[in-house]
């Protein structure tokens, strides 16, 4: 049997139809978008626009005010480094999250190593912001707040209208990482006051390597300074060849996202529900971490209590998923997003996520559920951490020792 | 990451897993690791009145290879006496499942595991000495 893929927030396949769009483009419509001599760059630079209205009609935004990079990574680099640039005069503080994606909390450590100043705001348990601490960070140095629509690893979706007025109010730029978020549930950046956003194309049934940031052109207009040199494509922001195939993907991508958004979400909806309400039929002590509410419809990040991630993914090995556990990543560190939900490492450890998509069936969820239950009841009956509470004792009044 | 064949073994078909009375004189009960660093490893040996360890019992929760470590441990100490128990290294553990460097805390604590089991059962045969 082939393995269950139930991964959709570290990617997505590209659907088949948006690789019928892509083809053509390998190998016919070759051009260099930028060859403004002849009718192989015209056809590139017309495919190109496509793309940029498609992806711009999915935002609410200008076609003009899309910029495309290489991926999120990049577009979350040249937003938060970009603007900082570019406005130094201005201020030299930006407000951003604990739990951001490693390329918005890196790109504001660089930014501390040049001398501004960052401030991390914590989440409370339920993974949201508080308003009131966000309000209270402002100061009138402040140039950025960079804070995430949908997180990556629990999906909680952030109040990033409330967050886009308040900047807005405050006359400081509104960045959002909206990787997650886009194509599956609704983002404006009219009625959510963003004036940048970092976009994926692989996150939402396109193809890897290309991504976009929205750089919003008036009320305010807004300026980066580029990260990479060269040519001066897209409007001076981003110099390089662009991608085109990729980039004709990524429209095409947003406008099949576009059109089935809304009966995809319910679906999605549905299927996770089916997912937690069969775990939870049949297994005690599993904790969903982060809003329920405010979250992905297709993402839940789920702790089994008393048995270790890692051991757990080697018994669902049929099955992709993540895990917040320490032994999946190099540090041994459990994950830093789950921490700073207050959870203990104990719980962290224990962490995982499931992301369903566009191809998740409710078979694949009925196999998963059957699944995790047994091998979770498996590895409790291995556990002496299960004992011991089964024993009636309190884990927390155990004196460990620390290797 | 990929395991080796014996974790994997280790991992499907876990042996010598349970409890022993912990109670008991001639059991000796190890407990080491913390959940905070997402391994704990109980183990547990039942030693005869000559001096060898008739059985032994784990359970661990941690990863594949801290599983396998432990199933291993127990594995190898039945029928040994408590000085030939003694003397297990981890690095014999990491050599037969192949462990790699990250995993070789894996074989610490289930040297340690053996080590403080060892510890409880003398500390018991000490009190019934007095």
């Amino acid at each position: 049997m082939d393995p269950i893929y139930m991964d959709y927030n570290a990617t997505t396949p590209t659907d088949p139809r948006v690789f019928d769009v892509m083809a053509p483009y390998f190998t016919k419509v070759f051009g260099n978008a930028a060859s403004r001599t002849h009718q192989f760059g015209w056809d590139a630079e017309e495919a190109v626009e496509k793309a940029r209205e498609q992806i711009a009609s999915l935002i609410n935004a200008h076609p003009k005010e899309i910029v495309f990079t290489s991926g999120a990574t990049e577009s979350d680099n040249l937003a938060i480094k970009g603007v900082l640039e570019m406005y130094a005069d201005k201020g030299d503080h930006v407000i951003t999250l604990e739990t951001e994606h490693k390329a918005v909390l890196d790109s504001c450590k660089a930014l501390e190593k040049a001398g501004k100043r960052v401030t991390y705001l914590g989440v409370g348990a339920d993974g949201l912001v508080s308003m009131d601490e966000l309000r209270e960070a402002i100061t009138d140095k402040t140039v950025l707040v960079s804070i995430m629509h949908a997180n990556n690893e629990i999906g909680v979706v952030q109040p990033i209208t409330e967050i886009g007025a308040l900047c807005r109010e405050n006359g400081v730029l509104f960045h959002t990482d909206a990787v997650q978020s886009v194509g599956k549930i609704a983002f404006d950046v009219e009625s959510m006051n963003v004036d940048l956003a970092a976009l994926s194309a692989h996150k939402m049934y396109g193809p890897k390597g290309v991504g976009a940031l929205y750089v919003r052109r008036r009320k305010p207009r807004v300026r980066v300074t580029p990260i990479i040199d060269g040519g001066g494509h897209e409007r001076g922001m981003r110099s390089g060849t662009l991608n085109v195939p990729g980039i004709v993907g990524f429209g095409a991508a947003a406008a099949l996202a576009e059109a089935e958004m809304d009966a995809e979400a319910k679906r999605l909806l549905s299927l996770k529900a089916r997912l937690v309400d069969g775990i939870n039929a049949k297994l005690d002590d599993v904790y969903i971490n982060g809003s329920d509410k405010s979250v992905l419809p297709g993402t839940v990040n789920m702790s089994f209590a008393y048995v270790e991630g890692e051991s757990l993914l080697m018994g669902i090995n049929d099955i992709a998923v993540s895990s917040g556990s320490a032994c999946t990543s190099a540090s041994l560190e459990p994950s830093y997003v789950l921490k700073a939900l207050g959870l203990g490492d104990e719980l962290a450890h224990s962490s995982i996520r499931f992301g369903m998509g566009r191809f998740s069936t409710e078979e694949d969820v009925d196999f998963v559920v059957d699944k995790v239950v047994s091998v979770v009841t498996r590895l409790r009956e291995l556990s002496p951490l299960w004992e011991m509470v089964q024993e009636g004792i309190d884990l927390s009044t155990v004196q460990w020792s620390s290797h | 990451m990929a395991y080796s064949d014996k974790v994997i073994e280790h991992y499907n078909n876990p042996k010598n897993v349970g409890s022993l009375d912990k109670g008991a004189d001639n059991v000796g009960t190890g407990v080491v690791g913390a959940p905070e660093c997402g391994d704990v490893m109980k183990l547990q040996i039942q030693v005869s009145d000559d001096g060898v360890i008739e059985d032994a019992k784990f359970k661990t929760f941690g990863c594949g290879s801290a599983i396998a470590s432990s199933s291993l441990a127990t594995e190898w100490v039945k029928g040994r006496t408590v000085e030939e128990a003694a003397q297990l290294k981890n690095t014999e553990i990491v050599q037969e499942l192949s462990l790699p460097p990250i995993k070789i805390h894996c074989s610490v604590l289930a040297e340690d595991a053996i080590k403080a089991a060892l510890a409880d059962w003398q500390s018991k045969q000490d009190d019934t000495a007095e």
